[in-house]
């Protein structure tokens, strides 16, 4: 797969605080990184100098093996979706002309723009009809979040930068959204970067994660790697609350039952669905209707951590 | 209700007047602002990106708005003279403080997330002021401006003061004149404009963000326009006059003066009476009101200009006093006398002169012209316990000389102790202390006599036709009758209104008496 970004080497200080020490590190398109670490680790910094709204002290950031300093900041800007945690709307500009902004300044047509407003909107649950009009104000805090993500898609950027986009949203809206962000097609070919400090939000999303602290990596691999194989104290630390229920999100069906007779494929369940999917729908259903019990579950969980971390300690 | 009916009458007959001064005004008030939205706002952008000057520039601002205007204008006038100049830039001063500061505030209350956003979506920074930052910011700006509006209106009425027009000319007028109806005539107008663009502006204020951004287009439009109003072509003529409100406004000042003589073709610019001299001296005008004895004539070379159809009322100064102390001390009576007509226009002219331009002490000058004329006599020595004459004198220099030179004659020529009252204030102040016997004497004009102290019907001030003699016979029968104070006689001069030129343009045009002037501009 091609390297879409590439950074090396990146530092940042801001007066004698060195917010980026030296990091470096490659995101192959159409993933999904993560950046995670406790608040003051360095991650939305870094993520903003991907995008030069804050230029680094020293190293490089390539993109598709072009130097971003090649380019205009807004230039560079325009071809990379940007999703913040106030979201940012324009207070004076509609719904539609919140979303039309990037592809008026790329010069697209009206009537392209229009379609393809429409056509976001739709698809983030927002029927055009009712919300095309409306002003920023008028929309709850889900709907302001979604109209941001609408915004960052609309001129189909292939990298999609998002600094915690849902981190001001209650709980169940921010379950919702997150679910349906990533469900969102318009995603799943694109290279997303994704700054957050809710582990389980990090886990969820990430096809990798980079765990930062003080400015530096502290690890960076799948979800798994950092879960069964921390590379230090503070990775196995960092996960240590919530260890049981990354470990029923990370393991899917296909690892529990490789060993055993149930065959979990030919049901109603997917081998890749992780363990904590499976969970929530068999306590949704009535028992019958699935192939293995709780229990049944529970028991096959228990055996298959007991091989990932015996195979990790290999 | 009577006021009501006098301040429209005032109006109807002023008309012309009014609708100049106002359209003066709105223009005063519009160019001045223009000029504030011009340096303001692009000033408050740049602290809004450097908010380290921001106490620097906003302090700068504050203090210029503390300046009192009168004071402010006091220093604008030697570096840009009198008219439009100093008052539209007195303005434009007074404007920048809140045009600056709610442009700064304005573009910092936009919420920084809003500004990142719009950065990271890839706006340019320009992009980000133009299409973000100052639509979002309009409305606090707006404000900002209406602030500066309202103040500006207020403070132009001052510009009458400086020969800039506007509403202030009837104001300062009617302060003038202690006449409530003139001042009226002015501030009602000033103050509706004052709301009419108070609610225009409050007005805009409340529109969308996207039709305020129209609506600061069409001010930015407006303003110019408006502005430009002040540049209507005015009357003009051959020489161009400027004189004090109260001249403009009295009935033996400039409409007399206009009626008996035909002064027709003489526009004329109002300004402050402390000024009129400058303006004549730095030829921003040509023709002025003045005192007949001021000093400044001869400082300036000035030419006074003779009333041969005696339209100003004379105004020759004359001791007032007690009889009772004329009783009480006989030889006193010859030793006032010394002076009885020995002062003419032009030697008051010159003992003022020296007091205001050259700083002596009136004192000194009382002393030098007295020895001049034969008669200085050396102070008597003190005598304990001898009675003493109390002398008053108004707060100019004039009274100061006159009251000490009365001083030096009854120390030298009587063994009376004499005690000296000057700076009573105005007239009515001086009138009662002599009326109550605080003050035994001081010198007044019979013209102030007649019409502040007296005020007889006008049948009766016309009866007297302005003759000097008969002017004097009446104010002192008439004090002898009802105060029972003495008029003595005559010291000479008389202190009336004039109208001045310069004694080179005079010369040149050959202009000697105010006929002469008329008959120059009706040529």
């Amino acid at each position: 797969m091609p390297v879409t970004i590439r950074a090396t080497r990146l530092r940042k200080s801001f007066g004698p605080h060195a917010v980026v020490q030296d990091v470096s590190f490659d995101v192959p398109a159409g993933e999904t990184l993560v950046l995670l670490g406790p608040s003051g680790c360095g991650k939305t910094t870094l993520l903003k100098l991907l995008n030069r709204l804050i230029e680094p002290d020293g190293g490089t950031v390539e993109i598709n093996g072009r130097d971003v300093r090649e380019q205009r900041p807004e230039v560079l800007r325009r071809g990379m979706g940007y999703v913040i945690q106030q979201v940012g709307l324009l207070p004076h500009y509609t719904v539609a002309e919140n979303i039309a902004v990037v592809p008026r300044l790329l010069g697209q047509a009206p009537a392209a723009i229009a379609a393809r407003t429409e056509a976001l909107l739709t698809r983030l649950h927002l029927p055009p009809a009712r919300y095309a009009g409306q002003l920023p104000a008028q929309l709850s805090g889900g709907q302001q979040q979604r109209v941001g993500l609408a915004r960052a898609l609309a001129a189909d950027p292939p990298i999609i930068l998002l600094d915690e986009p849902f981190g001001a949203l209650d709980p169940i809206t921010r379950a919702s959204i997150r679910r349906e962000f990533r469900e969102l097609e318009e995603l799943k070919t694109k290279t997303v970067v994704l700054v957050t400090h809710d582990v389980t939000e990090a886990f969820e999303l990430a096809d990798r994660i980079m765990l930062l602290d003080g400015g530096q990596i502290q690890q960076l691999g799948t979800p798994r790697e950092l879960l069964f194989r921390p590379a230090n104290d503070f990775v196995r630390r960092f996960f240590a609350a919530e260890r049981l229920a990354l470990q029923l999100r990370t393991l899917t069906l296909g690892d529990v039952f490789q060993d055993t007779t149930t065959d979990a494929s030919a049901v109603s369940f997917a081998a890749n669905a992780t363990v904590h999917e499976a969970l929530e729908t068999l306590t949704a259903a009535e028992a019958s209707a699935t192939p293995f019990t709780v229990a049944e579950l529970m028991a096959a969980f228990g055996e298959a951590l007991q091989r990932e971390e015996a195979a990790w300690k290999r | 209700m009577e006021t009501l009916t006098a301040l429209f009458t005032f109006w109807r007959e002023q008309a012309g007047k009014l609708g100049e001064q106002t359209v003066q005004h709105i223009g005063l008030t519009a160019g001045s602002l223009l000029l504030g939205v011009l340096l303001g706002v692009p000033l408050g952008l740049f602290l809004a990106r450097r908010p380290r000057w921001a106490p620097a520039v906003l302090g700068v601002a504050g203090v210029l708005q503390t300046v009192p205007s009168i004071a402010l204008l006091g220093f604008l006038i030697p570096l840009l003279g009198i008219g439009p100049k100093p008052a539209i830039f007195a303005l434009f001063l007074y404007s920048l403080l809140p045009i600056i500061r709610n442009t700064f505030e304005g573009i910092r209350g936009v919420p920084p997330a809003v500004v990142e956003a719009a950065r990271g979506l890839g706006l340019t920074d320009g992009q980000v002021l133009r299409r973000v930052q100052l639509p979002l910011a309009l409305p606090v700006l707006m404000a900002g401006i209406r602030t500066a509006t309202v103040i500006n209106v207020g403070v132009a009425t001052l510009a009458a003061y400086v020969a800039a027009g506007g509403l202030g000319e009837f104001i300062f007028g009617g302060i003038a004149l202690n006449n409530p109806v003139m001042i009226l005539a002015g501030a009602l107008p000033a103050a509706g404009l004052a709301l009419a663009f108070d609610a225009l502006l409050g007005g805009v204020q409340k529109l969308s963000t996207r039709r305020l951004g129209q609506a600061g287009a069409a001010l930015l439009v407006a303003l110019p326009l408006l502005g430009g109003l002040y540049l209507l072509p005015r009357a003009t003529g051959k020489l161009l006059a400027g004189f004090s409100p109260e001249f403009v406004g009295r009935a033996d000042g400039l409409p007399g003066l206009t009626k008996s003589y035909g002064l027709t073709h003489l526009p004329s610019v109002v300004l402050a009476p402390a000024l009129v001299y400058e303006a004549a001296r730095h030829a921003d005008v040509d023709v002025i009101d003045g005192y007949s004895t001021d000093g400044r004539i001869r400082a300036y070379g000035l030419r006074v200009l003779r009333d041969d159809r005696r339209v100003f009322p004379p105004y020759f100064a004359v001791p007032v006093v007690r009889p009772a102390i004329l009783r009480a001390h006989p030889e006193l009576g010859p030793v006032l006398a010394k002076l009885d007509n020995q002062i003419a226009d032009s030697v008051m002219t010159d003992l003022n002169y020296r007091a205001d331009y050259l700083h002596q002490d009136p004192k000194v000058i009382a002393e030098a012209f007295l020895r001049r004329r034969g008669l200085w006599a050396a102070p008597r020595p003190a005598v304990a316990g001898a009675p003493v004459v109390k002398l008053g004198s108004k707060i100019f220099a004039e009274q100061y000389i006159l009251a000490e030179m009365y001083a030096a004659l009854i120390r030298g020529n009587t063994d009376l102790a004499v005690e000296t009252k000057t700076g009573l204030g105005g007239t009515t102040i001086c009138f009662e202390a002599l009326r109550s016997g605080a003050i035994d004497m001081y010198p007044e004009y019979t013209g102030t006599g007649l019409l502040v102290l007296l005020q007889p019907r006008p049948a009766v001030v016309d009866s007297l036709g302005g003759r000097p003699a008969a002017v004097l016979g009446y104010v002192r029968a008439e004090f002898r009758r009802r105060f029972g104070l003495e008029w003595l006689a005559p010291l000479g001069f008389n202190n009336t209104y004039a109208l001045l030129m310069r004694g080179q343009q005079a010369r040149a045009l050959g202009i000697r008496s105010v006929s002469d002037l008329g008959g120059y501009l009706r040529q």
